[in-house]
């Protein structure tokens, strides 16, 4: 997002919806991130004249459509390399950028590491739903193990990529999970907004027809708080209503999940949440669910100098004290001159 | 010189049919600075007043192993005092570094023409590596020729020893002084040599010396040595040229400086995303250092990332550039069809190659015509522009520019290998010649209340809206689309008209480009020599040869691939037989016979070199049933005039 330079614009999540009819499946949690953008907009002052959302191919990338703001939907995977020719040429647009687990990982995976790795500011809101929507449910790279599809009937064998561990191996400097239900979506939002910088955004999103209730073990509000674990800055880790926390094995140098007798989570060893802490960012994306809660909220946030600001600097810097003079470049090097009397002059 | 057009009809000149040209070859090893010693006496030659064209040559290998058969590197130069065209068929002098570099091209030299070999090299090691069993300059195998051979290692080292060099730094001078050898032999300036050494090594001035002791004491060798054997001095004089500032110019500064101009004609911010490639590099490496004319260049992760970028950066408001060669313009397909479908000016430069796949590298071809003009999914039309020399590809970035910018739609630009890297005298453009197209952004609504961002203009062009615009805000994609509001809609009539609209889009062009001219020849006749790209120049002298012979025969160069100028059908109609020379199978062949049921005929290459004049000659001669003229220097068969030769390819 940009410097708070300009003044914030007052709109309403009204302002926020285009006139178009949203097509997706009756259901589909893209509704809910749908409402928790248009919701989040106006809360971070927002301009839609100002903002652009970009976005490649797949059930998640109509998402432009529904915003009344600047949309461009690009083609399979290349969003991020649009959103960085848009960024460069105009570094004011607020540019979010809107992929799949198919479009950011398989096809454009190359991309995504690499808008990441050079921190181009723009907000990245990958929809995981672990399958492919639109092309009729085949696996995806994050499809677990043994998930039956058109394509994998005997069940898939290859083991599924993690988006957030992928988005911090490639350099990411904002890490952040959700999911679609969550009334939370929004703060993450917010504040994967408020970092300047590549802001990647996990959004477990719910595929009703071809991939049902995959998150239900933690994204129903019946246990959630026994398997969702929210982190936040400055906050210890903790769940199940205070109960449990999460300590550094020292011994293993992994995580552990800890009991909390009576509130003191001091005396359990609990971590306090610090987000720019990159090597506990690495363990808590790679919890494993299930002996682990699901981290989730902002897991790492780390503001390093931007992309396109470093570009915009050298150019400016290469660019001082020349005139753009073309009659001069043309004839730049070493020239000679042809006099009209058939002279010649080195 | 091949940027000068030559007016339609002229009475050709008859006297003096034999130009005053002089073909010189530079051979050696790849590490030997072969291409450098070439580009400097290009420099003082261009400097001389003399015309010229240049043929640099080399191996794909970066650094090939030391004196083998295929690192032999080539850098060719035809100059003389009346129109140059080609980089000249069979050479006069060839100068070879090292028995490879001899047995690699010797084969090309003029019957009667000049070996300058470095005999130093010739020990039994590079003997070995070349395979030869006995050292030519001694088996009397060079009989035709004319044979100077001398340890020039050796004298290079005496002329650098004030300067302690070491060994392998003193040889590096060889070129050096190879080419002070070269410079007294055609009696050109050492001054701009030595002022530009002073200058490339002005943080190591005892190297600037070294180098300029070797130059002076190559200078002084000819001098001495004339006194015996078949060195001799020649006088070229200079070319009759129109008046002006001239400069020496590649294709990749031309087709650098051509977009730069084009932007500030659109009085646009140019945004050039590329990804390394060969021979397309050369471009970015020109506009990094072009800032100041409000440049952005961006080396992407990939091609497809490469024109994605340029994409959105023609979106956001700029004049998106993309550059690259065959296999990276095969990655960019899909996303040359979104710039087709949301209509974004885009500017697409392909420096072709010789392909399929990695094909040759370092060599080049013309066989990317159907990749430009059908080669995407859908009915998915844009405009082709090619350029004929290095020169011309300033005017045609210019036009790519142009087509860009005012019909809303992505353009490709066609140059090659040959063209981006061979130079030629250009006479310095007044950029304030040029007119102006300037781009408009929409402001405000185009309907009352209502945006229609794909509302078409008369020529078929949507506004171009800049996001950041307050009220303009709507949504664009790759998706078929509403008329007019360009909601997603991909009911039967609406594609069917969007792929109508699209399509005259383009076809309208050919309204707004100038007509086919006959550049050297007649408008009608009994043969028209139709070419594109780089074929002009052994074209255009081999049709100037053969109307000297009194043969009837026009020369036709088309810019415009897509659309055709729309005269060119009733022109080609005017000609009893159509030969279409192109370094392809024959791919211009088969889009004149599709538009226009013309007897096209091919005559294709596909060597990886480019056409030599002798055989076009041939090919008219044939066409026209009349016998073969020979006119290129001797009975030196053309194959053997290719650089790189068959032993070199093949070793």
């Amino acid at each position: 997002m940009n410097e708070m330079t300009k003044i914030a614009a007052v709109t309403t999540l009204k302002d926020w919806e285009t006139d178009q009819e949203v097509r997706w499946c009756p259901g589909c949690g893209d509704y809910a991130i749908l409402k928790a953008v248009q919701r989040t907009m106006p809360e971070i002052g927002a301009d839609p004249a100002n903002t652009v959302f970009v976005s490649g191919i797949g059930c998640s990338s109509r998402f432009p459509y529904y915003m009344e703001s600047y949309g461009f939907h690009t083609i399979h995977g290349r969003a991020p390399a649009v959103a960085t020719g848009i960024k460069l040429a105009n570094p004011e647009l607020d540019v979010w950028i809107i992929t799949g687990d198919g479009d950011a990982l398989s096809i454009g995976g190359n991309h995504t590491m690499h808008v990441l790795r050079r921190n181009l500011d723009c907000q990245i809101m990958l929809f995981n739903n672990e399958i492919y929507g639109l092309t009729k449910g085949q696996y995806s790279p994050t499809s677990r193990v043994g998930t039956t599809s058109p394509s994998t009937p005997q069940g898939s064998v290859d083991r599924p990529a993690s988006p957030c561990a992928f988005a911090l191996g490639a350099g990411a400097r904002f890490v952040a999970r959700g999911f679609d239900i969550s009334k939370n979506l929004p703060d993450v939002l917010k504040a994967a907004h408020a970092h300047k910088g590549a802001a990647f955004i996990e959004i477990f999103q719910n595929c009703i027809v071809y991939n049902k209730d995959v998150f239900n073990d933690f994204a129903m509000p019946k246990g959630a708080e026994d398997r969702q674990l929210w982190v936040q800055a400055g906050e210890p880790m903790l769940f199940a209503k205070g109960t449990k926390g999460i300590a550094l094995d020292v011994a293993a140098l992994t995580l552990k999940v800890v009991d909390v007798i009576d509130g003191d989570w001091q005396t359990a060893g609990v971590i306090v949440h610090d987000v720019t802490n990159r090597s506990v960012a690495h363990m808590l994306v790679e919890l494993p669910f299930g002996p682990f809660p699901m981290a989730l909220g902002v897991i790492y946030d780390d503001p390093r100098p931007t992309y396109e600001e470093a570009v915009r600097s050298q150019n400016a810097a290469a660019a001082k004290g020349k005139v753009p003079d073309m009659a001069a470049l043309l004839a730049k090097g070493q020239t000679w001159t042809v006099d009209a009397g058939a002279g010649h002059q080195g | 010189m091949a940027t000068q057009i030559a007016e339609t009809a002229a009475p050709e000149p008859v006297t003096n049919p034999e130009s005053e040209n002089v073909v010189v070859r530079f051979a050696g090893d790849s590490g030997d600075g072969m291409q450098l010693t070439g580009g400097q006496f290009t420099l003082s030659t261009a400097l001389a007043g003399s015309d010229l064209a240049t043929f640099p040559d080399f191996p794909a290998e970066i650094r090939a192993p030391q004196g083998t058969l295929f690192g032999v590197s080539a850098f060719q130069i035809n100059f003389g005092s009346s129109q140059i065209d080609t980089a000249g068929d069979a050479p006069d002098v060839l100068v070879a570094m090292n028995p490879a570099a001899l047995k690699t091209n010797v084969g090309a030299l003029k019957p009667g023409g000049l070996v300058i070999a470095d005999t130093g090299e010739f020990g039994k090691r590079n003997l070995d590596k070349a395979k030869y069993a006995v050292s030519p300059l001694d088996d009397g195998s060079l009989a035709k020729w004319q044979v100077m051979a001398f340890d020039i290692s050796a004298l290079t080292l005496e002329a650098v020893k004030p300067f302690g060099l070491g060994n392998k730094e003193a040889l590096r001078c060889k070129n050096m002084w190879t080419l002070g050898l070269a410079l007294w032999m055609f009696d050109r300036d050492r001054a701009p040599i030595v002022d530009w050494l002073n200058d490339k090594f002005r943080k190591m001035p005892v190297l600037a010396q070294a180098n300029i002791a070797a130059l002076n004491a190559g200078h002084a060798y000819g001098e001495t040595a004339e006194l015996s054997g078949p060195l001799r001095q020649r006088q070229i004089g200079p070319v009759e040229s129109a008046p002006g500032l001239y400069r020496t110019v590649t294709g990749a500064e031309s087709v650098s400086l051509g977009l730069v101009a084009g932007a500030q004609l659109a009085g646009l911010p140019m945004f050039f995303g590329g990804y390394p490639i060969t021979p397309a590099s050369a471009i970015l490496h020109h506009l990094v250092r072009l800032k100041e004319f409000g440049i952005t260049t961006f080396q992407a992760e990939d091609e497809i990332a490469a024109i994605c970028s340029a994409i959105g950066a023609s979106y956001a408001g700029q004049l998106g550039v993309t550059s690259s060669s065959g296999p990276g313009i095969a990655l960019k397909g899909e996303a040359m069809g979104l710039a087709i479908m949301t209509e974004l000016p885009l500017v697409i430069v392909n420096s072709q190659r010789g392909g399929p796949s990695t094909g040759l590298p370092t060599k080049t071809e013309q066989s990317d015509l159907y990749q430009a003009v059908y080669g995407r999914n859908g009915d998915a039309p844009l405009p082709v522009v090619s350029a004929r020399s290095p020169a011309d590809a300033f005017d045609a970035a210019i036009e790519a520019v142009r087509l860009a910018v005012t019909y809303m739609t992505p353009v490709i630009l066609l140059t090659d290998g040959y063209i981006a890297n061979a130079a030629e005298p250009w006479k310095v453009p007044d950029p304030s010649t040029y007119t102006p197209f300037p781009v408009s952004f929409l402001k405000e609504k185009n309907a009352g209340d209502e945006l229609l961002p794909y509302k078409r203009d008369a020529s078929g062009a949507r506004p171009w809206i800049k996001p950041g615009t307050p009220g303009l805000m709507h949504r664009i994609g790759g998706i078929e689309k509403a008329i007019d509001t360009g909601h997603i809609d991909y009911s039967p009539a609406t594609h069917q008209a969007q792929t109508d609209a699209r399509r005259a889009k383009i076809d309208g062009i050919a309204q707004d480009i100038p007509a086919q001219d006959v550049c050297l020849g007649d408008t009608s006749g009994k043969l028209a020599v139709v070419g594109w790209g780089s074929t002009y120049g052994p074209i255009h002298q081999a049709v100037l040869r053969m109307r000297r012979r009194g043969l009837d025969v026009s020369h036709i160069h088309v810019r415009h691939i897509w659309p055709l100028p729309a005269n060119l059908g009733d022109l080609l109609r005017g000609y009893a037989r159509i030969l279409v020379p192109e370094m392809n199978t024959g791919q211009f062949k088969t889009v004149l016979r599709d538009q226009y049921l013309v007897d096209a005929q091919p005559l294709t290459k596909t060597s990886g070199q480019p056409f030599t004049i002798a055989e076009i000659e041939d090919a008219i001669c044939d066409a026209l049933g009349t016998p073969r003229g020979g006119d290129f220097g001797g009975e030196v068969d053309a194959d053997t005039t290719q650089l790189p030769s068959i032993e070199a390819v093949n070793p």
